[in-house]
């Protein structure tokens, strides 16, 4: 478990103090995928650095596991960070060591461990995030989705609790991101090990977190489940990553030519996939154009929201009956 | 008469090569202990500058200056200053073991400067990273800076030997031996034009060896 309290940061730039982080509190729990999102400057990346203590909070405390980690030193310091793996999104890999090697480095960083311990590590981490052929090879000959597998394998070698994701699909096309994704969701299912990842994409954490923090200008403007966040965002800036992941950027709810009351329908988990419009609709008689809309999953469970026009004398019934089977309803102002 | 002495009639071969071998152990020894003296003292620099891992603003505006100072006097006054700085260390002022001294002074902190401008090259997202994994300012140095900067320090090394080749030829004028020696005495104050041109032929050709010896050593460390 991650906890800060009222943690900031202050950077001295040209004798003046200026605020990258305003005072955060958060607590992330042992276990779960937590995205950090925020437009660059945000102080995301400042945030993530707190954690590991590459960066000091100027004032309030960071907590790891209960501990008040805030001020750790030299070895203990060092053994913090050991048990915190971090992946890049530039990778960070050593160009002059082999992919075994890079992933070898933390393992002989901290000494007691024979030749062959660390070969029997190397080739099981290879393995788990795919590329035991590449072993030999260096990072120049390697795919930025290769390159992030061995930053995971890196990561992981220590055996870490946390692993902290820096913009870690940042630089990848849209194929690989999608299967770096999957393969941090498979080790936080299969090694139980807390995920923190910042981004700047809503589609990254709609994929793979559990819960979402929303930073704007230092500020955490917005938290919570990432069902409720991205389908109930009540911030401006969380509204609009939210339009960017839908690609409705721009477009409001301005539908010309179209009468009657607008409504957001957001279904989540199994009544996604029941047939509940043709019911309401065969029961009350109303009419609907179906606007726009999006059905897909969040991290497993899938979910719809759909914007419509609906018209009948009985709207009042059939807007009952939506939200009798679980429906959450919102009116659309236009 | 043989072709050479046809071509060639004021030189005496063995003394040559007496020379070309004063002017390589000239080279090799003052070149071993620049990289010994330089190396750290470039790392030193590094780090202690601004923003970098163990940043001391004045201990390297001091560092940075001794530097510049030595890089600054031309080569040929600091070797008559260090004559007793040579005295004291060596016994000699002057001769091979004697040269040395003012060689090292003469290169080591423009090695140093080398190879600081070779580790500000390194990826600082690298060095976080090893941060990030519980490194120590030392393992970092030895296990990430180093071996990541390895074709620059290589390069830096060629550029370095290059112009120790320069300075052991100055060294010849105050009596240290060896080619630039031979050139000084024989070839300009002797008026013998033969001399002149085999000594910085001999020159010429060392440098060129040293400098595709380094090329080669770059191409075969170079993984980016």
């Amino acid at each position: 478990m991650i906890r800060f309290a009222a943690a900031s940061k202050s950077y001295a730039v040209d004798g003046a103090l200026v605020p990258a982080l305003h005072p955060v509190d958060l607590t992330i729990e042992a276990g779960e995928v937590f995205g950090i999102i925020g437009h660059s400057g945000a102080g995301k990346s400042t945030l993530l650095r707190l954690i590991n203590l590459l960066e000091r909070p100027t004032s309030g405390k960071v907590f790891i596991d209960g501990r008040d980690v805030t001020d750790a030193q030299g070895a203990d310091l060092r053994r913090l960070r050991a048990g915190i793996g971090m992946i890049f999104q530039h990778f960070n890999l050593l160009s002059s060591r082999t992919v075994a090697d890079n992933v070898a480095f933390p393992l002989r960083l901290h000494g007691g461990k024979d030749d062959a311990t660390i070969a029997a590590r190397v080739d099981e981490l290879l393995e788990l995030v795919g590329l035991a052929a590449h072993a030999r090879k260096y990072p120049a000959q390697l795919s930025g989705g290769q390159k992030q597998r061995v930053g995971i394998a890196r990561a992981l070698a220590s055996r870490p609790s946390i692993l902290l994701c820096d913009e870690a699909t940042s630089a990848l096309d849209p194929q690989t991101t999608a299967s770096v994704l999957e393969l941090l969701a498979d080790i936080n299912r299969r090694l139980g090990l807390t995920i923190v990842l910042i981004t700047h994409e809503m589609d990254v954490v709609r994929r793979v977190c559990d819960r979402v923090a929303v930073l704007d200008a230092g500020h955490v403007v917005e938290q919570g489940a990432v069902a409720d966040v991205f389908l109930h965002p009540r911030h401006a800036t969380t509204r609009r990553f939210v339009a960017e992941a839908d690609h409705r950027e721009g477009r409001g709810a301005d539908f010309p030519g179209v009468s009657g009351p607008l409504f957001r329908l957001s279904f989540r988990g199994d009544a996604t996939y029941s047939p509940l419009l043709s019911s309401v609709v065969r029961d009350t008689g109303v009419e609907y154009n179906l606007l726009s809309g999006r059905v897909d999953r969040i991290k497993d469970v899938p979910y719809g929201q759909l914007t419509l026009a609906m018209h009948g004398e009985r709207l009042d019934d059939a807007l009952a009956q939506i939200r009798a089977a679980g429906v959450d309803i919102e009116e659309v102002a236009r | 008469m043989s072709p050479l002495q046809t071509l060639f009639p004021n030189i005496d071969w063995p003394e040559i090569a007496q020379a070309c071998l004063d002017t390589l152990l000239m080279l090799g020894g003052s070149l071993l202990f620049t990289l010994v003296l330089g190396l750290p003292l470039g790392v030193w620099l590094f780090l202690t500058a601004r923003g970098q891992l163990h940043a001391k603003p004045k201990l390297y505006g001091v560092l940075s200056l001794v530097v510049n100072v030595l890089r600054s006097v031309p080569f040929i006054i600091l070797m008559i200053l260090l004559i007793p700085v040579t005295q004291a260390i060596t016994g000699v002022s002057i001769g091979i073991r004697g040269a040395i001294v003012p060689l090292v002074i003469g290169a080591a902190p423009f090695f140093a400067r080398l190879v600081e401008t070779a580790l500000r090259e390194v990826d600082r997202g690298v060095i976080e990273a090893s941060q990030a994994m519980g490194a120590t300012t030392g393992q970092i140095v030895t296990r990430v800076l180093l071996p990541e900067s390895r074709p620059g320090l290589i390069a830096a090394t060629t550029v370095t030997a290059v112009a120790l080749v320069g300075y052991t030829a100055m060294g010849g004028i105050v009596g240290a031996g060896g080619l630039g020696a031979l050139a000084y005495q024989y070839g300009y104050n002797g008026y013998k034009p033969d001399y002149m041109l085999v000594t910085v032929a001999l020159l010429v050709v060392l440098v060129q060896i040293l400098q595709s010896i380094g090329d080669r050593l770059v191409g075969r460390y170079s993984r980016r």
